[in-house]
């Protein structure tokens, strides 16, 4: 069977693709879901475990407060139904780094269940229909040594760190979404993007992919147009950024039809997405789905929410991203053309803070549409990972409000910010970047400047004030830029008048 | 007959005189502690109840005892008196297997909340008892260290899985032991060998540090040779305890008033359900008369005797040995050699799954590994509604049976067991045989509520011999444990402590 | 009545990581299908709307608050340890489905 490839939108004429996403958020809560040891990153290996984390003999688990009532407030920012009554459930399997070789979740009574999240894709609302949130734990994480990528096809052993086991895991899982054609890897990365910054927004987990505190699993499958058949779905994971989400869904509808096309069957498996390929590959086989042996956790008890407690949540729930936006597109009159570009840049929360640290509205979106999109865009990055804050950007236009530096100059005080030089303040005196506007500095080069240029001069004499802006250039281009126009102006005008 | 000497007379006390004792000077918790490390000596090479003996730890307890007394500090009712703990509870510092060889040489690195609060108590911890491996066993026969031997005929079990614990006080190695009560292994033992045993309501004692068996179901619980002294040692380990979820946030329920109370003798007002489903067909005729003896004289006490029935009762087998193995099967899967416990294969080429297997099949004995498979079998998807989905709803069933005989009876009663202690080597090979000793003891756990098990006289068994002690069970709805320790310590009134019967043994000289 | 087969004991005995010798099947299965016959006998009592109890003492919502508690010394971690390299727990490699 030779598959050959297909092209993108050979594949959505012929196809409709399906699909379902699975996120695992880390809470930012204090302890572990069943303990309480400490959850900061960067600890020695193993010295955030207990009797509990470890799964010694004897240890039982206790169930965290805060990760519940995060959980409710992240069902309830997703318009979710939040149970009355839920439970804990075991499901059994071994590994390592699962130190009871099961892992205490929920099973067929999550604590939310039937919610929604709109999307905005190209200017349309999509509706993403939510099935469940629920709570579960993390792994610990296991090293794998001896193999040559440090991946465990040929290691000889591996090691076992358990300071990650049992930190609250809340799984969001979505219905499956169909009727979106060809935007299907748009509409799966403006959800995962939605959703991060809803949960964002409740501050209850820092939400970065790339530091793994958000994991997004792909679920893809293809029916043939028209059929009303649903294709067979793979799982794709190691999907670590929203851009990953939209190349992997769209190289895994690639790939499907490419195998469908060629007669061939798509094998029910969990697959292996490749950021440098942006392709996925074969992981582990789901020949036979694992049974996990489901059972309610007989160690904890029930959790039964109060509904006037659930209330006050809702009450309490922070403006949801997309009306903020709304409000905040209209406070600042943009247009919705020049918004949708805001918005996509991921640039709405960034400017917002920079104004929030005292940069009028305006000169934050020239920074961060302008020349701070512009690096983005270079270094391939986005702009929330850019190595400064929106309270540096908001002192570098502090900087020139009070006319110590200028336009060209802040963008090179930009650039000493981002190269890791210190605060904007630290970057104009080290590089020294300041204006310079004392009449005594500038009046040397003022008078080099008119002997320079006698003509000019001349009709500056005789009235001509326009004329001044050459001599100013000239002025600013002997001081390297440094010179303040507006004193080297009135003093030009001022000698030769 | 022995020639008792000093050490002998200080073993031969109750825990509540030797508590008295030591707390107005009469004796040292030292000289205590010593007499019982003396006697473990001299008899466990015959009874083999204790596995760990700790004899350092011991004589620091006493020794901190004796302090606290000497600095005029008040003592705790059962401060200095020495007890025998089930290995199945995890003492930090002191070797604890479960009874099984993959936990051999397994040195925990924290206490069981029962660990610590007995040591709060100054309780004297002789050491670690023996046990049917993982609480799975009615005789200790499990044990992968050995059976241990009846004080009252040492060609017997001492009953299990707890049967090192109630080994260990027949034998006046210690006066109070503890055990832990899945499907009745407390109170089996404890009526094999003459001795009170404890079921609490579930949820009544923290499970925290405890080698989980069967969730739901586990409990550990008191034994002593007398119902006082039962009580008191409940007293001590009782309570909520906020590392177990399944702890229930109630007050104690009153048992030693209720022990000093019921002594007095008088059941008037009281009604006793006898329930139909627990004896017949399969019960020795000197278990039932004995029984029905001591039903007897709870009506010369005052009470009212009937008869209740308990309709499910007769699928209480059914439904624990689907409960308990699904529970267990999950709660077993952490011994996989990864971070504690044993290794066994690791050659540097086999790979992990391999030596976890390996290690499995070396380190758990022949019922362990049949529970495990019968869990997973009953888990199975396809198999879930018919088998652990059903039990769960016979449990139901069950508990609903209690409700209904408690609207009329204020305590049910039965024989604990269905027979005297049973030969070593008699059930070992017919696991359906060993699960009939529990007939009796199976509702009580499933339905969560209390059950006591107090002497009820002698018996002989079937093939002669000399007479073996005979149980009576007392059950009460959930936190009524008083009324279980009220109306034991009548029977005891009654009927006078049995321990004191048991042959003195001798130890090798 | 459930006959078990030799081949569901041992399909069982993989799924719980037991290595059971062939005679240890050949044991086993004829003691399992005796316990499973008679543990089958949940099925005799009609309950379809009974509803099952998975915890006898009705309890619900023991929470605890998110207060960081002290974690245990790495070195007692490690002791029991079966290897350990690097503070982290040492086990044989995990093949994967090829090998």
């Amino acid at each position: 069977m030779t598959v050959t490839a297909v092209s993108f939108d050979e594949v959505t004429e012929r196809y409709e693709p399906v699909i379902g996403l699975e996120t695992h958020v880390e809470l930012g809560t204090k302890t572990k879901m069943w303990c309480g040891c400490a959850t900061g990153f960067g600890a020695e290996p193993n010295t955030q475990v207990c009797p509990v984390c470890l799964g010694l003999p004897g240890s039982l688990p206790v169930v965290n407060a805060s990760a519940v009532e995060a959980t409710i407030r992240i069902g309830l920012a997703l318009n979710c139904s939040i149970a009355t009554w839920c439970r804990f459930a075991r499901k059994n399997y071994f590994y390592p780094d699962m130190p009871k070789n099961y892992q205490i979740s929920q099973y067929d009574e999550p604590i939310c269940t039937d919610g929604y999240l709109d999307v905005e894709v190209d200017g349309e609302t999509v509706r993403i229909e939510i099935e469940r949130v629920h709570m579960e734990e993390d792994t610990g994480k296991t090293l794998h040594v001896g193999g040559s990528t440090g991946r465990i096809h040929g290691a000889t052993h591996s090691l076992v760190d358990y300071n990650r086991a049992g930190i609250p895991l809340v799984e969001i899982v979505t219905k499956p979404i169909t009727g979106t054609g060809a935007r299907a890897p748009q509409v799966a990365r403006a959800y995962v993007t939605a959703l991060r910054d809803v949960i964002r927004g409740l501050d209850v987990s820092d939400v970065r992919m790339e530091q793994g505190s958000m994991r997004c699993d792909v679920n893809t499958s293809l029916s043939p147009s028209g059929s009303g058949v649903w294709g067979t779905r793979t799982e794709t994971k190691n999907v670590n950024s929203l851009r990953s989400v939209e190349r992997a869904v769209r190289s895994e509808m690639i790939r499907q039809a490419g195998v469908l096309d060629a007669g061939g069957k798509i094998t029910q498996e969990t697959r292996h997405f490749h950021e440098d390929t942006g392709e996925t590959t074969s992981g582990r086989s789901k020949e036979e789905a694992t049974d996990y042996r489901y059972f309610p956790e007989p160690d904890l008890v029930p959790i039964a929410p109060d509904p006037a407690w659930v209330e006050e949540l809702r009450q309490t729930l922070p403006e949801p991203p997309a009306l903020r936006r709304k409000r905040i597109q209209q406070a600042w009159g943009v247009s919705d053309h020049d918004w949708a570009s805001v918005v996509n840049a991921g640039a709405v929360e960034l400017i917002e803070a920079t104004i929030a640290a005292g940069a009028s509205p305006e000169s934050a979106r020239k920074w961060w549409m302008g020349e701070l999109a512009r690096r983005a865009n270079e270094t391939g990055t986005e702009l929330e990972a850019l190595p400064i804050t929106p309270s540096q950007v908001a002192g570098v236009q502090a900087l020139v409000d009070a006319g110590r530096i200028n336009d060209k100059l802040a963008r090179q005080v930009l650039d000493g910010v981002l190269a890791g030089e210190g605060s904007p303040e630290e970057v104009v005196v080290a590089r020294g970047l300041e204006v310079v506007s004392d009449t005594g500095a500038l009046g040397a080069a003022v008078d080099e400047a008119i002997a320079a240029n006698p003509d000019v001069a001349e009709k500056i004499r005789s009235g001509k004030v326009a004329a001044a802006g050459a001599l100013v250039g000239a002025v600013m281009k002997a001081t390297k830029g440094q010179a303040d126009a507006k004193t080297v102006r009135e003093l030009i005008i001022q000698k030769l008048s | 007959m022995a020639v008792p000497d000093s050490g002998d007379d200080l073993t031969r006390l109750t825990a509540t005189e030797t508590a008295a004792k030591i707390a107005s000077g009469d004796v040292s918790a030292v000289e205590v502690a010593n007499a019982h490390l003396d006697r473990i000596r001299a008899v466990d090479g015959d009874v083999h109840a204790f596995l760990t003996v700790d004899e350092d730890g011991a004589i620091a307890c006493a020794e901190s005892v004796d302090d606290k007394r000497a600095n005029g500090e008040p003592l705790s009712p059962l401060a200095g008196v020495p007890l025998a703990l089930k290995d199945v509870v995890v003492t930090r510092g002191l070797q604890t297997t479960s009874g099984s060889k993959i936990l051999e040489g397994w040195i925990p690195p924290y206490d069981a909340t029962i660990t610590r609060k007995m040591r709060e108590a100054g309780v004297v911890i002789l050491g670690k008892v023996n046990m049917d491996e993982f609480a799975m066993g009615s005789s200790t026969e499990n044990s992968a260290f050995g059976a241990s031997r009846n004080p009252w005929d040492l060609t017997r079990t001492p009953g299990g899985s707890s049967g090192g614990s109630s080994a260990a006080v027949a034998a006046f190695e210690a006066p109070i032991a503890i055990g832990t009560d899945t499907g009745g292994s407390i109170r089996q033992p404890a009526a094999v060998t003459g001795l009170v045993g404890h079921k609490p309501t579930y949820g009544g004692v923290s499970r925290y540090g405890l080698i989980a068996f069967s969730s739901s179901l586990d409990q550990a619980g008191p034994f002593g040779r007398t119902v006082l002294d039962t009580a008191l040692l409940h007293e001590v380990i009782a309570g909520h305890d906020p590392m177990d979820s399944t702890s229930l946030d109630v007050p104690v329920p009153p048992v030693v008033a209720a022990a000093r109370e019921g002594a007095h003798g008088d059941l008037a007002g009281l009604t006793v359900g006898v329930v139909k489903e627990l004896g017949g067909e399969g019960y020795e005729p000197g278990v039932e008369a004995a029984c029905r003896a001591a039903y007897a004289k709870l009506e010369e006490m005052g009470a009212k005797v009937v008869e209740v029935s308990c309709p499910h009762f007769g699928y209480a087998l059914a439904a624990y040995y689907l409960i308990a193995p699904s529970e267990a099967s999950s709660n077993l899967a952490r011994f996989d050699a990864v971070r504690y416990g044993l290794r066994v294969g690791d050659d540097g080429v086999r790979g992990l799954e391999e030596v976890m297997s390996l290690t499995r099949e070396a380190g758990f004995g022949a019922e362990v590994k049949r529970r495990i498979m019968i869990g997973t079998y009953a888990l199975s998807s396809g198999y879930y509604d018919a088998y652990y989905g059903q039990a769960q709803k016979v449990r139901t069933l069950i508990s609903r049976d209690f409700a209904a005989a408690f609207e009329t009876c204020d305590v049910l009663v039965s024989p604990t067991t269905p027979t005297v202690a049973f030969k070593l080597g008699e059930r070992v090979d017919d696991p359906m045989a060993m699960y009939a000793s529990d007939l009796c003891t199976l509702p009580a756990p499933l339905a969560g509520l209390p059950a006591i098990s107090v002497p009820a006289g002698l018996a002989a068994a079937p093939g002669g011999g000399p007479e073996l002690p005979v149980g009576l069970q007392i059950m009460a709805p959930a936190l009524a444990d008083d009324r279980c320790y009220r109306v034991a310590a009548a029977v005891e009134a009654a009927l006078g402590v049995l321990a004191d019967k048991a042959p003195l043994l001798e130890g090798a000289k | 009545m459930p006959a078990i087969s030799r081949e569901e004991v041992a399909h069982l005995a993989r799924l719980a990581r037991l290595a059971v010798t062939d005679d240890e099947l050949d044991t086993f299965a004829g003691q399992l299908d005796v316990i499973l016959g008679a543990v089958a006998r949940v099925g005799e009592v009609a309950a379809d709307d009974i509803p099952p109890t998975s915890h006898a003492v009705p309890l619900t919502n023991v929470l605890r608050p998110d207060e960081v508690k002290p974690s245990i010394d790495r070195e007692m971690v490690l002791l029991a340890a079966p290897a350990a390299e690097d503070g982290r727990f040492r086990v044989p490699r995990i093949l994967t489905e090829e090998e």
